[in-house]
């Protein structure tokens, strides 16, 4: 079977771009990844967005992107996965390069998201919940989150304090990274004296409405090599898994367990080879800090009802155990829905390469989960140092 | 948004959302909202049923920063309930202040309006819970 490697990788700041649109954001990202691996050119290209229809009215963001990069008249597709886009993005990238139709793919992930209200924002982000079943009775997607906090909190005994930890680490790595949004390191207390969007979860909980764009170029070793890509920059992707979960949050049949993310992590051991001891860091999709807690579970880092128990014990710190959100995570880089899985991917492969901002010591192996929705749709990527 | 011309749209649930009918397959697995493949036995031998309408709040939350829509009510409680024939529920909590709600809450269903679109807009109704009155 071949092998699909990334050769180049490139993002923007995360932030609000108001001096920047959709199409700016996409090319910008693109260009540093192209420049990055030293391509001109690509086969084709796949843009991970989830809602650029309902933020700026644009959709056909392949045509749009790929006919303002000047790419040619090459094949571009949009891929749609909820918040989980950026990371379905990349495996229909690699699965182009697998299946052989494809050499060089370029991916971008890219949303903007502050060209509207807030509270229109609000309502876009509940599409990726069930229309008719939650959206229909008010339900915020942050509130479907509080639901389950909520829940976890009293099945385990966890208290809002012990949660606010995931964001406190968050925001410490967030605080090195220059492309992050938040690059001050902020208190318990901080969290907890924030103002409750939907209870209990509060602001500091959350990540922010934001604008980004990330990409990569993947390509196989042989054609790599070819290009004159030196070995020591590609970064393997070793494994991948992507499985979904009932849409509507009341229709679970646990409400603590991520499902979907557990079916995926197994796979794309399975394809990598590996287990979580193998891995030396972590980019889960804490959009909320309860997801945090609920996504080291389901990828087999901590036993069910443990998830929160690791950021008590100090194990997601960089120089921990499980040291995870590396350069900030959802919460403090900013989560740009439909690029957060471009900028997980990014992110890995600067660890993967040693030139993170806060570099986790020999990182070889590194993990990436993305979530779409209350946990339906959700893809789990291995990335291996070559 | 939502315009008039959508009016079928919301129509087309009135017994689920105005009488609360779920589905139930073959073997007995009783689901909320009613679907063509039932999700425990993946049984397509599924029947239309009454739902009681009673049942416990197993979670809730109060939402301050609610969807385009949906301001004018904030803030609102919203809750899971379990229903006494098994299936989970999202719905809006009514008649009952925010420090009264709590875990196992017993509560029973109403016909409220959810929300309504601007002057010539239709006006949503469907079910809320609401704490028993005897
Ligand atoms: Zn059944």
């Amino acid at each position: 079977m071949r092998k699909a490697v990334i050769i180049g990788a490139g993002m923007t700041p995360v932030g609000e771009h108001w001096k920047l649109g959709l199409r700016d954001l996409a090319v910008e990202a693109l260009f540093n990844a192209m420049e990055d691996a030293g391509v001109d050119k690509v086969d084709s290209l796949y843009v991970g967005n989830m809602l650029s229809g309902s933020f700026v009215e644009q959709e056909n963001l392949g045509a749009l992107i790929a006919d303002w990069a000047g790419l040619g008249n090459i094949p571009a597709v949009k891929v749609e996965a909820a918040c989980a886009s950026g990371g379905a993005a990349v495996q229909e990238g690699v699965k182009a390069v697998l299946s052989g139709l494809e050499d060089v793919v370029a991916v971008v992930g890219v949303e903007k998201m502050t060209d509207g209200w807030p509270s229109d924002a609000t309502r876009y982000l509940a599409y990726a919940a069930d229309a008719e079943w939650e959206l229909f009775h008010g339900a915020s997607f942050v509130a479907l989150n509080a639901l389950v906090m909520r829940y976890y909190m009293k099945t385990y005994g966890y208290t809002e304090e012990d949660l606010a930890l995931f964001s406190v680490n968050a925001h410490a790595n967030g605080a090195k990274n220059p492309y992050a949004m938040f690059k001050r390191p902020i208190k318990v207390d901080t969290v907890l004296n924030s103002p409750y969007v939907a209870d209990p979860i509060k602001l500091f909980d959350a990540s922010p409405v934001c604008d980004g764009a990330a990409s990569v170029i993947i390509t196989t070793p042989e054609k790599a090599r070819e290009l004159g890509v030196p070995k020591e920059r590609w970064v393997e992707i070793a494994g991948m898994g992507r499985a979904i979960d009932t849409i509507n949050l009341a229709n679970r049949e646990d409400l603590l367990t991520l499902r979907a993310a557990r079916i995926a992590a197994e796979k794309a051991y399975k394809m990598a080879g590996v287990g979580p001891e193998d891995i030396d860091f972590f980019e889960i999709h804490d959009a909320f800090t309860i997801m945090a807690a609920l996504s080291l579970e389901a990828i087999g880092v901590a036993k069910k009802g443990e998830g929160a128990k690791l950021a008590k014990e100090g194990q997601i710190a960089i120089d921990a155990g499980y040291p995870i959100q590396t350069m900030g995570g959802l919460k403090a880089r900013g989560h740009p829905v439909g690029a957060t899985g471009l900028y997980q991917t990014v992110e890995a492969v600067l660890q993967l390469r040693g030139e993170a901002p806060s570099q986790v010591p020999d990182a070889e192996v590194g993990l990436t989960q993305n979530i779409g929705g209350t946990g339906s749709n959700i893809t789990v990527n291995i990335f291996r140092r070559v | 948004m939502a315009r008039p011309m959508q009016v079928a749209r919301y129509w087309r649930h009135f017994s689920e959302k105005y009488r609360l009918i779920g589905g139930k397959c073959e073997n007995g697995h009783v689901h909320f909202p009613k679907r063509p493949v039932c999700p425990v036995c993946g049984s397509k031998n599924i029947e239309e049923v009454q739902l009681s309408g009673k049942g416990k709040v197993i979670s809730w939350t109060i939402v301050r920063n609610p969807p385009s829509g949906f301001e004018y009510y904030k803030p609102y409680p919203l809750a899971l309930v379990e229903l006494e024939e098994g299936p989970i529920v999202l719905a809006q909590l009514t008649d009952v202040e925010p420090d009264e709600i709590d875990f196992g809450m017993e509560v029973e269903v109403v016909t409220r309006k959810l929300r309504e679109f601007e002057e010539d807009g239709i006006i949503l109704y469907g079910y809320k819970f609401r704490p028993p009155v005897e």
